[in-house]
């Protein structure tokens, strides 16, 4: 199965706080095809996330798809309040690195 | 009805704008100025402290535009979580302000403040009747929680807005509010739809951010009528696409179709997005529902201590290797010497390994050839932390670690001093919902002719 990078598909890959407790991920893609294939790949879920920033699976408050902005929307439990010794990223802005290294399996097209 | 204009400057008052984007808004004939001025993205210190995260100078900047255009075109100008946090030290600042510059440049209206400060025994009544919820992964709310509590702020929403305006406000000065608020607040008052002008408030309050390319600091103009919005950049630069205007939707919410305020839920399950012009998107669908109760948000903050840091740089190949050997051996060197103080918080930031992202970060053991060491130290005073820091640091400097070969000092100070106090901690212990009777009774409104 072919792999595509997802820096090839997403044109935004960001992270923000989402309030002082949340963290929250936005992978905006190029165009609507661009999303399907991110969409249809079945890869965009709670496990993956979870793996990608070490945290346990009830971590991940969710995973949604926005279709009118081409977009998946992930929310995590922050695991340092914003601002509490021992955070590292009061407004949660450079979370997002985990997510560049993304490839996302897509099905050859039919000859 | 017609439509109404809005005119958004900037991202956050303070960060700025092209007079030349400014200008071009103007030309539009808006009906409303309104900036947003605040947010908790900067931590939980600006609220504890009263300060505020924004610079007088620049804010002032801001505001000389802000005030001289609104009232030589007699259009209400709003500001929404006035100097960064809303609290009353933070109110009193751009109040404070507003007055300066129209003493110095012979301005008259009428000014409306509205406190957005709340008084500790009126969430603990509210609190001991079951009226206030923690919101998303914070923890119950406990009375504890309240007594140490600095400083406690509740979110207005779009109603003690209006009521300032019915009052004649021709500049309003809120508090903290919910940002969409002051960029819909007249709208709504003039009968607009409020799922409209709410969700083109979302948009608005973040200026020229929803455009491409996008900025906090130019800015944007929303055009509302009774069944749609429109927004455009007043940059030639920049372009508003659907793309840009739906991403930003999505923008520090959780959830991108229930984006939950005061006193109902904005549903944009069926909001509509098209591109009009080049510059232009237009946006339809996007609903307003009513919630049976009446919720405002409390944001506030505890005092955690005094923090102390020590900045420096390690360039030796078997120190960066036995990294978590050296920080180990500091540790306990720190605790055996103070054995007698137990109430401290000791760390290590680690920038080239997992400084940004702690224990988010899997690819920790990756080599790198240098790392930034940051010591932090935080405790009950600032003289504490400054032995707890210090102490951290002289150890770390002359420890021995395994296969250790340059035996005059492990680490690279850029600076002399080479601690630095950081002040004050604090840490936000409140952020819940509270259910009231009625929209203003947490807001009490102030007016004054000018």
């Amino acid at each position: 199965m072919k792999k595509i990078k997802i820096t090839d598909l997403a044109g935004v890959i960001r992270s923000k706080n989402s309030g002082p407790f949340e963290l929250t991920l936005d992978l905006v893609f190029k165009d609507r095809r661009a999303f399907e294939l991110a969409r249809r790949s079945g890869i965009f879920t709670k496990e993956l996330f979870a793996g990608l920033y070490n945290i346990n699976l009830q971590d991940v408050l969710g995973v949604v798809e926005y279709e009118q902005a081409n977009a998946i929307k992930v929310t995590l439990v922050r695991s340092v309040v914003s601002g509490d010794p021992g955070d590292t990223d009061i407004y949660g802005a450079q979370q997002h690195a985990p997510l560049l290294d993304l490839e996302v399996p897509v099905e050859e097209p039919c000859v | 009805m017609g439509e109404l204009r809005i005119l958004s400057p900037t991202a956050i008052l303070g960060y700025g704008f092209p007079l030349e984007s400014f200008k071009e808004g103007l030309k539009r004939e808006p009906h409303v100025i309104a900036v947003d001025a605040g947010s908790t993205d900067p931590g939980p210190y600006y609220l504890g402290a009263g300060v505020s995260f924004t610079n007088r100078g620049a804010v002032k900047r801001d505001l000389e535009f802000l005030l001289e255009a609104a009232v030589s075109r007699k259009i209400p100008l709003l500001v929404g979580t006035a100097g960064g946090s809303g609290g009353r030290p933070h109110l009193q600042r751009d109040a404070g302000l507003i007055r300066e510059i129209a003493r110095e440049r012979g301005l008259h209206f009428r000014l409306a403040v509205i406190h957005a400060e709340v008084d500790r025994e009126r969430v603990r009544e509210s609190l001991r009747s079951g009226k206030v919820d923690p919101l998303g992964p914070a923890q119950p709310l406990t009375e504890e929680d309240l007594d140490a509590a600095v400083r406690i702020v509740g979110q207005m929403g779009v109603e003690p807005l209006m009521g300032a305006l019915d009052a004649g406000a021709e500049v309003v000065l809120a508090g903290r509010a919910y940002d969409p608020a002051v960029f819909a607040a007249q709208a709504v008052r003039r009968g607009f739809d409020p799922g409209l002008a709410i969700h083109l408030g979302k948009i608005l309050e973040c200026g020229a951010i929803a455009a491409n390319p996008g900025s906090g600091s130019d800015c944007l103009l929303g055009i509302l009528t009774e069944s749609l919005f429109e927004v455009e950049p007043l940059n030639r630069q920049r372009r508003c696409t659907v793309s840009s205007v739906a991403a930003h939707t999505l923008y520090e919410k959780a959830d991108p179709v229930l984006l939950p305020g005061p006193g109902g839920c904005l549903n944009l399950k069926k909001a509509r997005f098209e591109q009009v012009s080049e510059t232009r998107v237009r946006v339809t669908g996007s609903s307003f529902i009513p919630s049976d109760s009446y919720c405002v948000k409390l944001e506030g903050v505890r005092k955690a201590g005094y923090r102390t840091i020590s900045l420096a740089g390690c360039r030796d190949p078997v120190m960066v290797r036995e990294i978590d050997y050296v920080i180990d051996s500091v540790r306990e060197r720190v605790r055996d010497n103070f054995s007698h103080v137990d109430d401290y918080f000791l760390d290590f930031k680690l920038y080239g390994r997992n400084g940004v992202m702690g224990s988010f970060e899997r690819k920790k053991d990756t080599p790198c050839h240098e790392l930034a060491i940051l010591i932090e130290a935080v405790a009950g005073t600032q003289e504490l932390a400054d032995t707890i820091c210090g102490f951290a640091r002289s150890t770390m400097l002359h420890c021995s670690y395994p296969g250790r070969v340059a035996t005059a000092g492990n680490l690279a100070f850029p600076f002399s001093p080479s601690d630095f106090r950081g002040g004050e901690v604090f840490r936000f212990n409140i952020y819940h919902l509270m259910e009231v009777d009625d929209p203003f009774e947490l807001f009490p409104l102030e007016i004054a002719d000018i």
